[in-house]
């Protein structure tokens, strides 16, 4: 057994929550429509209430008592434990569609294999992620559809999007000795039996919206390990910054 | 009157801070209140979504209005189980919402979601809207626009 193993595997969800926020917010502003700008945003919401729900267990699993600030903000780099997929920057608007499709259908995946979780928080914050994580799964979605079945442009985009971020789905379903010790103390699912689920509806939708997946044979990975791309620097710096330079600062 | 009702009707009216028209209690967000022999008053609360802003200054206005109330030892939990849902809502909350310009949730009984029911203009009461957009400007609201009236409207999510 790895030591640790079940506040470990809480860690990697609530890292990949927060990144994913962070990523979002910074859409705030910017997006194409003010629809979307606010939609983008709300998403990023629902999902830093679930990172600081997953910070709070982790440290009561870690025994470490750390706040969820210290999480977000005072680790750095190589001890965040999110995968690559949800660190990659934004794009264009396409872009973090395609990555909010294979996101959302990976996450909503794993929030119901979790509902079952024998730690009885996990199973709580799980229900309730499952609703809010498949009315994000709706919106990228209806997006991925029109997108992808729609002009010209908007169709090249989302290819050229499918192509940068298609290699990153591969780490998702990693198994290693953390994920398969917390699966056998029932605390939550192998991320490999997640698969069969996640590549049936994202074959369905991809089809629908008249995408191709790219044949790729390029599978990056490390992100579990706290291995990160280059983007993810950049990120965390940005996100840091102030309660870093101001510590203890408060609104 | 006993204490534990007083102190949940005290609670139970306190405004939402982002839909002042309804309070805590019509949202179905307090949940439970307790005294121990002792005179400990414990209030459970819970969250309509995951990162609801607003839920930490529920808890404050919780703590502080009980406090007046001359209870002195008070503490404000957040429950997340079970996980709320629109099913909660009062029927008073639900019309309150409607006179407050916001469509209510509709009713899924019999665990049927209530897709064949319209969800009605909260201006001109017609069945014919349809939606603009998945979110609105709370965690809780989509945005909706009627094909009678023409009138843009936030549609309370059912969740």
């Amino acid at each position: 057994m790895v030591a640790g193993a079940a506040a470990v595997s809480t860690l990697r969800i609530a890292d990949d929550c927060l990144v994913l926020s962070h990523r979002l917010a910074q859409w705030s502003s910017w997006a194409p429509t003010l629809e979307d700008d606010i939609a983008l945003t709300n998403i990023a919401l629902d999902l830093l209430g679930q990172a600081r729900a997953m910070y709070a267990r982790t440290a009561e699993l870690d025994g470490t008592g750390r706040s969820e600030d210290d999480y977000a903000f005072m680790r750095d780099e190589r001890a965040f434990v999110n995968c690559l997929l949800v660190e990659q920057e934004n794009g264009d608007f396409a872009t973090t569609i395609l990555r909010q499709l294979l996101c959302s259908t990976y996450q909503l995946a794993q929030w119901q294999a979790l509902t079952t979780s024998t730690d009885g928080q996990v199973a709580a914050i799980a229900a309730k992620a499952v609703k809010e994580t498949e009315y994000h799964r709706d919106h990228a979605t209806d997006w991925t559809l029109r997108l992808g079945d729609g002009t010209d442009e908007s169709h090249q985009r989302m290819e050229s999007a499918l192509a940068a971020l298609w290699p990153f789905t591969a780490e998702l379903f990693e198994s290693d000795d953390v994920s398969r010790d917390a699966a056998g103390l029932g605390v939550g699912p192998d991320p490999e039996d997640l698969r069969a689920a996640w590549d049936a509806y994202i074959t369905r939708v991809l089809d629908d919206a008249t995408l191709v997946v790219p044949k790729v044979s390029w599978k990056p990975t490390g992100g579990r390990q706290g291995l990160h791309t280059e983007a993810f620097g950049y990120m965390l710096a940005e996100m840091q910054h102030l309660h870093r330079s101001f510590p203890g600062v408060t609104w | 009157m006993t204490m534990i009702d007083e102190i949940r009707r005290v609670a139970g009216a306190i405004p939402d801070p982002e839909m002042p028209a309804l309070t805590i209690a019509d949202l179905g967000i307090l949940r439970d209140v307790r005294i121990d022999a002792s005179g400990h008053v414990d209030i459970d609360i819970t969250p309509t979504y995951s990162g609801c802003p607003a839920l930490d200054t529920i808890r404050e206005d919780v703590e502080r209005r009980i406090r007046e109330q001359g209870y002195a030892d008070v503490s404000v939990r957040v429950v997340l189980s079970p996980a709320w849902t629109t099913e909660w809502m009062s029927e008073a909350g639900r019309v309150k919402l409607r006179e407050y310009g916001i469509a209510p949730p509709r009713r899924q009984r019999f665990e049927v979601k209530a897709l064949t029911v319209a969800i009605e203009c909260p201006e001109c009461g017609s069945p014919r809207t349809h939606e603009l957009a998945h979110f609105g400007s709370t965690q809780c609201q989509a945005v909706r626009q009627c094909n009678a009236c023409g009138e843009t409207f936030p549609h309370f999510k059912e969740h």
